[in-house]
């Protein structure tokens, strides 16, 4: 079973040289236990930009496709068993990154 | 057998017997919803059965069979037409064989499931109420003033988040555990004290369906747990409280505080029990957590004749007891109640006054400091008191209650 595991910033900013240790250590110990699917680091969503291509031409739009102060700075994704392993790390991971994490499953 | 006697035997089959077929049957089958619909089919079975070809020998056993073949005939049914949706709807228990004695009850599992932490507060009500305590839909919507069609909506969705989020089904890690069952314990102190004074401005202020049904399954939590300090505790504070259930409410409805209340109308038996447990817990000598503190005070209560004769000191002690290791604001007001019949009125008012501003929505904060305030002799101020808490008190019986007391001449 894999987990969709976002880092929610609520405005605090990039992340600092404890933090990215702290994470560098999560992510080591994601490997070793075979949790680790995926990860990747995201930052703030100014670059975004949207695409729309249902109608005739395809429309891109500069921005994220929700203005919001909390946005998707980053997440991994983890194979685990059942929903209590998967909270457990994200418990861990969200204290690794010091920020919100949501966590979903993968239908 | 006499028509009553096979409906006696129905409903102590329902009451014994519920939790344990749908609890064997999620194991089983590894699906919430299809072990509740069986176990809803083997005991409408047995209501048309029972009453024709007699009560079976062993209840327990026929109803498990029963709902075992309605789960298999309905599981053949389905696997023809929707084979992938049975599927995605399994719940999971991956981690066998880990040993777990005396904790290895599926109902233990399932009330795991229903209190998962994921679970928002009121989908863990609903659906601990339907899946172990085995009430109704329609019964859980009148107890909670929900649209029948929206809880079931609730428990529908909670069912789907146990399947896709993968919920686990089995008893946490002991790492886990005391977290979990603190979390169990929530919700039945929850549905105990929506019981024991509903929120509902016209709720019948004691509802026994409630209460009754939190005590029954905190007793079969103690019996699953027999040696956790807090579900004897939590069970012992909710039959001490229980105990003064007929003293609690006048003949005209209205809310009779302690002081007021006639003692000989307690449930003697309710408090004998309740004290065993509080006195089973003391004897271990193991540090109590919060419910053990607050079974502990309302075994002080229960043990006086009187409102005088109550161990004050005893009961400010625990108070203090209680703050260090939960330094909230509603524990401190209740500190003060009973620091005001130890010091005097004076002396909780200066502690209760602070706790204004993180409690000005609480209407027992308005109540507390209006009879604080008029033993002072500041009827006035009192008075207004009063009304902020009258405005805040959801239930009636209470407002009622305070509201003569304000009317009352000073």
């Amino acid at each position: 079973m894999q987990y969709l595991v976002s880092v929610i910033d609520d405005g605090t900013g990039p992340e600092t040289a404890t933090e990215e240790a702290a994470v560098d250590a999560f992510n080591d110990r994601l490997r070793s236990e075979g949790y680790w699917v995926f990860a990747g680091g995201l930052g703030s969503p100014s670059p975004a930009t949207v695409v729309d291509n249902r109608g005739s031409e395809a429309v891109f739009t500069d921005g994220p496709f929700v203005e919001s102060k909390e946005y998707l700075a980053g997440f991994w994704i983890l194979e685990a068993p059942d929903l209590d392993v998967v909270l457990r790390l994200a418990a861990e991971g969200s204290r690794a990154c010091n920020r919100k994490i949501e966590v979903r499953p993968f239908l | 057998m006499s028509p009553p006697d096979v409906r006696d035997a129905l409903t102590r089959a329902h009451r014994d017997e519920w939790a344990r077929v749908v609890a064997s049957l999620t194991r089983r089958f590894g699906d919430l919803g299809l072990a509740e619909d069986a176990a809803a089919e083997a005991f409408a079975t047995a209501v048309e059965r029972w009453p024709a070809d007699g009560v079976p020998p062993n209840p327990g056993a026929w109803l498990t069979t029963t709902a075992n073949r309605k789960a298999i005939d309905r599981l053949r049914r389905e696997s023809k037409r929707d084979h992938k949706h049975r599927e995605a709807a399994m719940v999971h228990d991956d981690h066998e064989a880990e040993p777990l004695g005396v904790l290895d009850d599926d109902r233990l599992r399932l009330l795991f499931t229903c209190c998962h932490p994921a679970l928002a507060m009121e989908a863990r009500v609903a659906l601990t109420l339907r899946m172990v305590g085995g009430l109704t839909v329609p019964e859980i919507s009148r107890a909670f003033f929900v649209q029948e069609s929206a809880m079931a909506r609730r428990l529908t969705r909670a069912k789907a988040k146990i399947a896709a989020a993968r919920i686990p089904y089995r008893v946490p890690t002991s790492e886990d555990l005391p977290a979990r069952v603190s979390g169990v314990l929530a919700v039945l102190f929850l549905v105990f004290n929506e019981g024991y004074l509903g929120s509902g401005a016209d709720t019948d202020p004691i509802r026994q369906d409630l209460t009754g049904e939190a005590i029954r399954l905190a007793r079969m939590l103690r019996g699953l747990l027999p040696d956790d300090g807090e579900v004897a505790g939590l069970l012992a504070l909710m039959l001490l409280t229980d105990a003064r259930r007929k003293a609690r409410v006048s003949p005209g409805g209205e809310l009779v505080p302690l002081d007021e209340q006639d003692r000989n109308v307690w449930d003697r038996a309710l408090v004998a029990e309740g004290h065993r447990l509080v006195r089973e817990r003391l004897d271990t000598g193991a540090a109590p957590g919060r419910y053990q503190i607050m079974a502990a005070i309302n075994a002080v209560h229960t043990s006086a004749r009187t409102m005088r004769d109550t161990d004050w000191s005893q009961v400010v002690a625990l108070y203090d007891q209680l703050y260090r290791l939960e330094p909230s604001p509603v524990v401190a007001l209740n500190r003060a109640v009973a620091l005001a019949e130890l010091d005097g009125p004076e002396v909780a008012l200066a502690v209760v006054e602070p706790l204004g501003e993180p409690l000005s929505g609480y209407h027992a904060y308005h109540a507390v400091r209006a009879d604080l305030l008029r033993r002072v002799g500041r009827g006035e101020e009192a008075q207004a008191a009063y009304t902020r808490a009258i405005e805040l008190a959801g239930n009636t019986a209470e407002s009622a209650h305070l509201t003569r007391r304000r009317d009352e001449p000073a």
